[in-house]
């Protein structure tokens, strides 16, 4: 019996992670962990003022601090002229100021550097920071978005002349990927059968704040000067190295060791890094940098900011007519390596599941005197589903709807796919309705339903609401040549390469650049399935570039459905050598070879050989083909054709003390659509992470600016990550429709529940207070935000102007929810 | 300098340290015990946690010289014999860590919770590792972990386990 039994495959199974040996241990190498002997500390003199001019800096007391080797201006290291790398132009007049290593005439936000201190010693370094004087002549920092580009306002960089970086448009009428927007709301204006919804959404500041501080090491010893870095990106980082300071790429080697969490957070190129590079270049000896909390929070960059101005039209059935979307994104002080394409990453999926006929999209990035924006888990998409989530819901309360009703009104049916939508992408699988229908039943809609009209019935004290977030959203990055069109300034493709070693081990270099992602344990499954060898066979090579050369690293959900395929290649490739080999051997043609669990065995016969077998024959080269080499490794670079679209329906259960304003996360309830799950263990961890940071958008975080610019929760105290406490056990749950756009059937997951879960909870949270007359709270919904909410909108004065719920766009709208037909009563 | 004589994963030790020197830095940098992290400057994420005198404490809010005298454990000397710690064991059973960086701190502070709670309810492991941030997990599987953990470590559950001895913290 036993002989017959069909080894089990890898992919599918929940294997626990081979990575976490050491994490569990401690036998791990972040990188500030690494000290090379003799390593000098680097320390940043950063601004405490938004906006000022630099009038002096006097160095002479920190000079003559113990153990200090020297500190510098930009002007002593002589990188005045040198910018930081923003890759992203995303329109030809976008306007772009130089990014310094440190301020020469003018600081932009409070954190800015001006100066670096170098010593013996971390502590040391810090000592002497706090010696060196600078005088600066205070101006008016810039704050706010709108005020920011009106006439008159003053400028951040004034060389621009502007506040405005770039405006980016997408009309799906002007594309001919759908209708018109302008005709779509003037018709529904004219027409008593039409609504029209328009809302002001705010999208809060956020910080990234993955668990390890931003560090590097630049240790100059030897022929290449090696970086190790707290990166998600070590090959962009080692290009925009030469990109920025000149050193040729092969003479950087950049390691990204054990990093501690990234979610966009450490895409960037820093100042910091370019700092190391050039002092230990000009010392000749290894530099480093490790920030603080509190220099991350306040110099690390932001992500979010956004103002969404949205008006969606439909018919009084429901039926979606059109969507105006027009955004003002906050860059801060600079521009990122990506930051000002983060808004237009959005643009593409503010239609969602839904089928809309005719979309805009307008997007005004300003600079202002804040730390600067770029990705954050997500990036764009979280916005977006957002915006289209709560209007749906605004749409819902209009019309007097069930709001899951209207959005199966409104979506695409699993039989229209593949669906190419109005903003011209091309959905290749879902199936909206399977999920729906295994939320819905796994959570108790109608049960909670019930709950709530009972508790609003009886006043009590403690309300229910329940929020709905139906989200799709696009991933992968992506295919090359549309990123190309985007004047993005890279490819997407991932590169790979599989070893088979003379005793048959595997060796897998990967280009993706894992930081917690599991990637070790995932690819491992893939080609142990694939190449039929055991699991514990195989060792997953990455995140040093002088190991793996090539690659575009993590970000973007990118890893499985871009660098997993590329793996998938290489070892097709390595197998089709081997089977030539194994011919050769067997004395057989390759088309009489079938090749299944590692072995290849000539059809009808028990003649046969292992993938080992054949890598050591190779590795002898004793006897092999005429034709070709005596080797079975492969490299593949996997260039993807679309992006990847997983989807998923969250529901939330919220309860809402109305005497305090307290809300209580009761129930979350998620199912989603990553097509073929690779480990579902690695993607329910993803999948709970992702939640975490959405729901803290929603309830818990922001990044708040006083009147003089100056951060004002710049420490783990007071900007307010999710504990434990503060969180409850999510019930989440997978169903499959394989991607058809990659052989391994996968879609990403990485920013799933982060963009799906922030508008379930706001709709939730305003679910249930709209019956006290609110139409809004801004997030993050915080006890005091929910109580003076409830207070104004039941009409009680509170310290705040009390909200008006009467004017048109201010909540409640026209139409009563009550008397959706508007009769006379 | 400031003579500070303490035991590290049962080594000795007798240094000689400034007085303002942190725990946390004098394990890191003097000592080499570079598994235990620094997520924070404000005792907040609890990314250093280790064991003095029995207790988990946040090593970046303990001087060195208050440690003098003591026996500190950090996450490099749970394991026993090559045999890992229950604790650990279930963090990884239960992928109770993604990036890891919050991991040791995590786990250090978990055995302290079931050192004073053998058997805590969800909400009990939930309020015992509030001190303790990640970023990455949503703490779901974290709390799965130190309730298996504390299944696994109930006398009689295992021969072979070091239950709670030397290594579990907890109370006075």
């Amino acid at each position: 019996m036993t002989a017959t039994a069909e080894p089990t495959l890898e992919v599918g199974r929940a294997r626990v992670r081979k990575e976490d040996a050491r994490l569990i241990t401690g036998r791990t190498r972040y990188t500030d962990s690494i000290t090379p002997q003799g390593t000098l500390h680097l320390f940043v003199v950063r601004s405490p003022l938004a906006h000022a001019k630099i009038v002096g800096v006097d160095k002479s007391a920190a000079e003559a601090s113990p153990g200090v080797v020297g500190v510098y201006t930009a002007a002593d290291l002589g990188v005045e002229a040198v910018g930081l790398p923003c890759a992203w132009p995303i329109t030809p007049d976008m306007k772009s100021p130089q990014r310094p290593l440190l301020a020469s005439q003018t600081v932009h936000f409070a954190g800015e550097g001006v100066a670096v201190v170098v010593a013996r010693s971390a502590a040391e370094a810090r000592d002497a920071g706090d010696l060196v004087e600078i005088d600066y002549d205070p101006l008016e920092p810039v704050l706010d978005m709108e005020a920011a580009l009106a006439d008159g306002a003053t400028l951040v960089h004034p060389e621009l002349e502007t506040n405005e970086n770039a405006t980016w448009v997408f009309d799906s009428g002007a594309a001919g990927t759908g209708g018109s927007v302008e005709e779509a709301v003037a018709a529904a204006e004219a027409d008593p059968d039409s609504v029209v919804i328009r809302r002001r959404f705010r999208q809060q500041r956020l910080i990234p704040a993955f668990m390890e501080p931003r560090s590097c090491v630049v240790d100059p010893a030897g022929e290449q000067l090696t970086i190790y870095a707290a990166t998600q990106v070590p090959h962009i980082l080692r290009t925009m190295t030469t990109v920025t300071l000149g050193v040729p790429e092969s003479k950087l080697r950049v390691i990204a060791p054990d990093v501690g969490g990234g979610f966009g957070g450490k895409i960037g190129v820093l100042p910091e890094e370019m700092l190391c590079v050039a002092l230990a270049q000009k010392l000749g000896k290894a530099v480093k940098w490790t920030e603080t909390r509190s220099e991350s929070l306040l110099a690390a960059h932001h992500g979010r900011d956004q103002i969404q101005d949205l008006v969606l039209t439909a018919k009084k059935d429901g039926t979606l007519t059109g969507f105006d979307v027009h955004l003002l994104a906050d860059m801060g002080a600079y521009l990122g390596l990506v930051g000002p394409g983060v808004p237009i990453l959005g643009a593409f999926m503010f239609n969602a599941i839904y089928k809309i006929p005719a979309l805009r999209f307008t997007c005004t990035n300003v600079f202002t005197t804040k730390t600067l924006t770029d990705a954050y888990r997500g990036a764009g998409r979280p916005e977006a589903t957002f915006a289209i989530e709560r209007m749906m819901d605004e749409l819902a309360v209009e019309l007097g709807r069930d709001p899951m009703e209207l959005r199966e009104q409104n979506w695409i049916k699993h039989e229209e796919f593949p669906f190419t939508t109005v903003v011209g992408l091309t959905y290749d699988t879902g199936n909206y309705e399977q999920a729906t229908e295994q939320a819905m039943a796994t959570f108790d809609y109608a049960g909670l339903r019930r709950e709530q009209e009972e508790r609003r019935a009886s006043g009590d004290s403690v309300q229910l609401g329940i929020g709905i977030s139906t989200f799709t959203e696009m991933c992968g990055i992506a295919p090359s040549r549309l990123l190309g069109s985007l004047a993005y300034g890279a490819g997407g493709w991932e590169a790979a390469s599989v070893r088979m070693l003379a005793t048959g081990k595997v060796e897998v270099v990967t280009g993706a650049s894992g930081h917690g992602q599991g990637h070790e344990t995932a690819f491992s499954q893939i080609v142990a399935d694939q190449l039929g060898v055991p699991f514990e066979d195989v060792e997953i090579l990455h995140g040093d570039t002088q190991v793996s050369p090539k690659g575009l690293d993590t970000y973007g959900s990118r890893s499985l459905v871009v660098g997993g395929v590329a793996i998938h290649m290489a070892a097709e490739k390595v197998i089709a050598k081997a089977r030539k080999i194994a011919a050769h051997l067997l004395e057989a043609s390759e088309d009489d070879l079938e090749f299944a669990n590692g072995s290849f065995t000539v059809k009808g016969t028990d003649k046969g050989k292992a993938i080992q077998e054949i890598a050591f024959a190779a590795f002898m080269a004793h006897d092999y083909p005429e034709d070709m080499e005596p080797n079975l490794d492969a490299d593949a670079v996997f260039d993807p054709t679309n992006f990847s679209f997983p989807h998923g329906t969250h529901l939330a259960a919220v309860e809402v003390d109305t005497e305090t304003g307290r809300v209580h996360l009761r129930k979350y309830v998620c199912v989603d659509d990553v097509g073929t799950v690779v480990n579902p263990l690695i993607v329910e961890g993803q999948v709970h992470g992702g939640l975490a940071q959405g729901i803290a958008q929603a309830l818990f975080e922001e990044a708040n600016y006083d009147e003089q610019g100056t951060l004002v929760n710049g420490t783990f105290v007071d900007y307010t990550l999710p504990s434990a406490a503060d969180l409850p056990s999510f019930d989440t749950a997978t169903v499959s429709t394989p991607a058809t756009s990659n052989p391994l059937g996968v879609k990403g997951v990485g920013e799933a529940g982060t963009i799906a879960s922030t508008p379930a909870i706001v709709n939730a949270v305003l679910d249930a207070v709209r019956q006290f007359g609110v139409a809004d709270i801004e997030m993050p919904t915080t006890s005091q935000r929910v109580w003076r909410a409830i207070q104004a909108g039941k009409g009680h004065s509170t310290q705040e102007t009390p909200v008006d719920t009467h004017s048109p766009g201010a909540g409640l709208g026209s139409i009563d929810p009550n008397n959706p037909q508007g009769e006379v009563q | 300098m400031t003579q500070v004589r303490v035991t590290v994963d049962g080594v000795n030790y007798a240094d000689d340290v400034e007085p303002r020197t942190l725990l946390v830095y004098y394990l890191r940098e003097r000592l080499g015990k570079t598994g235990t992290l620094v997520g924070c400057d404000t005792s907040n994420c609890g990314a250093c946690t280790v064991h003095l005198n029995g207790q988990s404490v946040k090593s970046c809010s303990v001087l060195a010289v208050q440690a003098d005298g003591g026996e500190v454990t950090t996450i490099e000397g749970i394991a026993r014999d090559g045999k890992l710690h229950p604790v650990q064991e279930a963090f990884n059973e239960h992928h109770a860590l993604q990036c890891g960086y919050c991991t040791p701190g995590m786990i250090m502070q978990s055995i302290d919770l079931l050192g004073d709670n053998p058997d805590p309810s969800e909400a009990e492991v939930r309020e015992g590792i509030e001190g303790n941030l990640c970023r990455c997990t949503g703490y779901q599987n974290i709390v799965r972990a130190v309730q298996g953990a504390a299944q696994k470590m109930k006398p009689g559950a295992h021969a072979d386990t070091p239950a709670t001895a030397g290594v579990a913290g907890g109370g006075a």
